[in-house]
């Protein structure tokens, strides 16, 4: 008995500065923020301390300036809209070059699939900052692009894509690409190739197998890459204020707005809390899934 | 007979184009980035001779200079703090039966993966200025410990690892032959475990190193990192410096990640023995 409340003593003796350090810089500030979101805005930034809850009324909705009628905030509705848009095309997109990239590196021969998946893993590892600026350079109108297509006489005036919606999902797809590939490829590496023999055996056609045999198999895998696409994509901030150059907001750029020019402390305070409630609903789902996959290969 | 010689199950329409497209896209940016670095004109598009005229450029900018020390400064102190706070999660947590409160514990050490930067970093700035204004410190504690804070699950990970495939019975031996468990951790636990710290360390500080969103929320007014300054930069357009600062940078992590895939495959292999 002894031995063991000394045990659990070293325990938490160990897990103290780990806890320590995670509860002072990254826990217990979300609290502070979501205290943040009741009170009153300063005029110059941060807040007054009373009560309000005007910081969450102005999430979705706004007070018609002349005759104080209410209706739902157009700006920020699109803004949400345009983030939850945005998020689920770089889901799809990268659902479609992922899957079969993941099917590529399964079917290698043992010895070279690590290295595939390398070359997978490499770019994700590097400053995603410098990740945007290489997609920039490329598309920018005098950017690679754009140069080639004058240059071959295929257009004569360079073709504006920096700065819209679809630099901004480029962007989130070739950043966020790996993170699709690495689950759907661990569930492809396990899966078991007899199943796929047998349905050909069955005079099952390739399109049918894909879609009714390995379709299902790998689909925690696929349902859990998604979400690791999605709340990243939902929470970009760098992305979308390189590509998207302060036009295409994000919800992650309207946050940083409050603290900069729009000087709405509580207000940037409930969309983060808005935006922490939506990841957290992904998460849940990702858990599960995530979840799944073990029992089905367990 | 349906099947015709030669047929390969593992075949599907496509894939393998598809999948060689994504390769190519996944690095011709960045390849193409790294070649006009080296680029003595000041356009992307153009190649007009080599030249390493961009990194003098960056190697005598002043800004450029401090702002290299800061990132350097910055993820040794987080990657040696997380790190060090990481050895001993991972001890506390591995080769021990389910313990009450064990959920929340990894809850929290996972909670930096989970959380998006945006959110943490506005969180940040919020609680970091007010320990400012009630003690008037400026300094580069709150870079620092901010980026220990979300280094710690990277190099939790490696290490926790490492530990589950170690064996046991040595340090049995060594507990039995009356070593205290300091002696035992530094003689017998720490010289097996060190891979796993060296890749945690590694990973922690290319992450470092890498940050953005947080450092700039967090930073006081001069304390750029390479990449707050980058970004600040871009407002206007890419500059050829900021290709070369950008490639430099490319290689730190890249030698670092492969460094740290040869470290933990080397692991893997040492544990299936």
């Amino acid at each position: 008995m002894s031995n063991e409340t000394q045990s659990a003593k070293t325990r938490w003796l160990l897990l103290s500065p780990a806890l320590f350090i995670l509860s002072i810089a990254a826990a217990g500030p979300l609290l502070i923020v979501l205290v943040y979101s009741f009170l009153t805005a300063g005029d110059y930034g941060g807040v007054v301390w009373d009560f309000s809850t005007d910081a969450w009324f102005n999430v979705f909705a706004e007070k018609d300036f002349f005759d104080d009628t209410i209706g739902f905030s157009d700006a920020h509705l699109s803004i949400f809209w345009r983030s939850v848009k945005l998020s689920l095309m770089t889901t799809i997109v990268a659902l479609l070059v992922g899957f079969p990239t993941a099917y590529f590196i399964a079917t290698r021969p043992e010895s070279q699939r690590n290295a595939w998946m390398l070359l997978i893993m490499v770019p994700f590892w590097t400053n995603l900052l410098i990740r945007t600026f290489a997609v920039m350079e490329i598309i920018r109108n005098e950017g690679v692009i754009n140069s080639v297509l004058i240059k071959i006489g295929l257009i004569s005036e360079p073709i504006q894509m920096l700065y819209t919606e679809f630099a901004v999902t480029l962007g989130m797809f070739y950043v966020f690409l790996p993170l699709m590939v690495l689950p759907v490829y661990a569930s492809m590496e396990r899966m078991d190739f007899s199943l796929v023999e047998a349905a050909y055996d069955l005079y099952a056609s390739r399109w049918r197998v894909l879609k009714r045999v390995i379709f299902p198999l790998v689909k925690p895998g696929v349902v859990a890459g998604s979400i690791l696409v999605f709340i990243p994509s939902l929470g970009a901030y760098v992305t979308p204020r390189v590509l998207g150059g302060g036009k295409q907001l994000m919800l992650g750029n309207l946050i940083e707005l409050q603290y900069g020019q729009g000087r709405n402390w509580p207000l940037g305070a409930a969309l983060s809390i808005t935006l922490l409630a939506i990841v957290m609903v992904a998460l849940i789902f990702y858990v599960r899934a995530a979840g799944d996959e073990e029992t089905s290969h367990g | 007979m349906a099947k015709a010689r030669g047929f390969d199950i593992r075949r599907q329409n496509g894939f393998v184009f598809v999948a060689l497209c994504c390769f190519v896209m996944l690095y011709l940016p960045i390849i193409l980035l790294v070649v006009y670095s080296f680029n003595s004109g000041s356009s992307i598009a153009i190649w007009e001779g080599f030249s390493l005229k961009w990194y003098a450029l960056a190697w005598q900018n002043d800004k450029v200079q401090d702002a290299t020390i800061l990132s350097l400064i910055i993820a040794c102190c987080a990657s040696f703090v997380a790190t060090s706070a990481a050895v001993m999660a991972a001890l506390a947590t591995t080769r021990t039966n389910k313990f009450r409160g064990s959920a929340l514990v990894f809850a929290m050490i996972n909670q930096p993966l989970m959380i998006p930067e945006i959110v943490t970093a506005v969180a940040l700035l919020i609680f970091f200025a007010m320990i400012k204004v009630y003690t008037g410190y400026t300094g580069l504690w709150y870079l620092i410990i901010a980026h220990s804070a979300f280094c710690i699950p990277f190099a939790y990970m490696p290490i926790r690892a490492r530990l589950q495939g170690m064996d046991l019975s040595l340090e049995q031996a060594a507990a039995d032959l009356y070593g205290t468990p300091w002696r035992v951790f530094r003689k017998v636990t720490l010289p097996q475990l060190w891979p796993g710290v060296l890749a945690g360390a590694m990973l922690a500080f290319v992450i470092s190193l890498d940050d953005v969103v947080i450092t700039e929320f967090v930073k006081s007014a001069g304390q750029d990192t390479l990449p707050t300054y980058m970004l600040g930069q871009i407002r206007r357009v890419v500059t050829p410096e900021v290709n070369a600062i950008s490639t430099i940078l490319l290689a730190i992590s890249v030698a670092l990640v492969i460094a740290f895939y040869k470290l933990s495959q080397r692991t893997d292999q040492s544990t299936k023995k």
